[in-house]
């Protein structure tokens, strides 16, 4: 019984379980980045998914008239810290795909600036993954990856991908910019999916 | 012609990764520029650190580090150019 071994573990306090294995709590929202921050206007911004029979195309207006939820999740960076609770709101990938049909398993995301992130399509949908345009609150700041980024918290952040500005449908999973050049090609913070 | 295994690269390479990799030269697949990898962008961050061609800004190499490994990648740039060090030898 925990109460028994407690005192025995010379432990000061207890660890976290919302904190996968070798991540640490912040307070703030550290900024990573592969590149400088694209100035994208929401006039000019436009987000596609291409499939291997043609393409679906949103602009900024079309985004915000389809179901938006609200999404408080935890997540996970590589560099190991965590931030517990964050506050989103977003389209769901599921709501994006109910226009959309494809016979492809993977997903590449492609961003303003030249960013690519791999992840597999069942891994999107399911209540999974959100294209993000507000954190806090707040419109996100570019520096986050407004105005908006993909959301897919139960993976390393780095698969959430700032800038985003569309998907495209793939019939093998093919590696993205940070899995082409160490980082797993998975990424679950759980297994500790850091590198190859 | 006959090959032989990779231990044949000891010699060749021991020189070539000696060399100041700031002063190597190499051109951007991107926009073609040549330039001293030192005029580059670097992006450095706790994820890793990306070069961009000072010209057109597309990759030319990437740099990630984890605990105990590493790992360099020349996406975006042709040959590298080096002054040799041992030309009077």
């Amino acid at each position: 019984m925990s109460f028994i071994t407690r005192g025995f573990s010379g432990r000061s306090r207890e660890r976290d379980e919302r904190l996968p294995p070798g991540q640490t709590l912040v307070h703030d929202f550290p900024v990573l980045s592969a590149g400088p921050t694209p100035d994208i206007d929401t006039a000019d911004w436009e987000f596609t998914i291409r499939t291997e029979s043609g393409s679906q195309s949103w602009n900024w207006d079309e985004f915000m008239a389809l179901e938006i939820d609200e999404v408080s999740t935890d997540i996970h960076c590589v560099t190991h810290w965590s931030k517990l609770g964050t506050s989103w709101r977003g389209v769901s990938i599921d709501t994006l795909f109910e226009h959309v049909e494809t016979g492809y398993d993977y997903v590449m995301a492609h961003s303003y600036g030249g960013y690519t992130t791999n992840v597999p399509l069942d891994e999107l949908r399911g209540g999974k993954a959100w294209v993000a345009f507000e954190f806090d609150g707040e419109p996100l700041e570019p520096e986050h990856g407004g105005p908006a980024r993909l959301l897919v918290p139960h993976l390393y952040f780095w698969k959430s991908a700032k800038w985003v500005r569309g998907l495209e449908m793939m019939p093998t999973d093919e590696p993205g910019f940070w899995e082409q050049n160490g980082y797993h090609l998975h990424g679950d913070p759980w297994k500790e999916e850091r590198y190859w | 012609m006959e090959h032989v295994d990779g231990n044949a690269l000891a010699g060749p390479l021991a020189e070539f990764f000696s060399f100041d990799v700031t002063m190597a030269v190499a051109k951007c697949e991107g926009c073609g520029s040549i330039a001293e990898l030192a005029r580059a962008m670097v992006y450095a961050s706790d994820a890793g650190t990306v070069v961009r061609c000072g010209s057109c800004g597309q990759v030319l190499m990437t740099l990630v580090e984890s605990e105990d490994r590493a790992w360099i990648r020349f996406t975006g740039m042709g040959a590298i150019e080096v002054a040799r060090t041992s030309a009077a030898g």
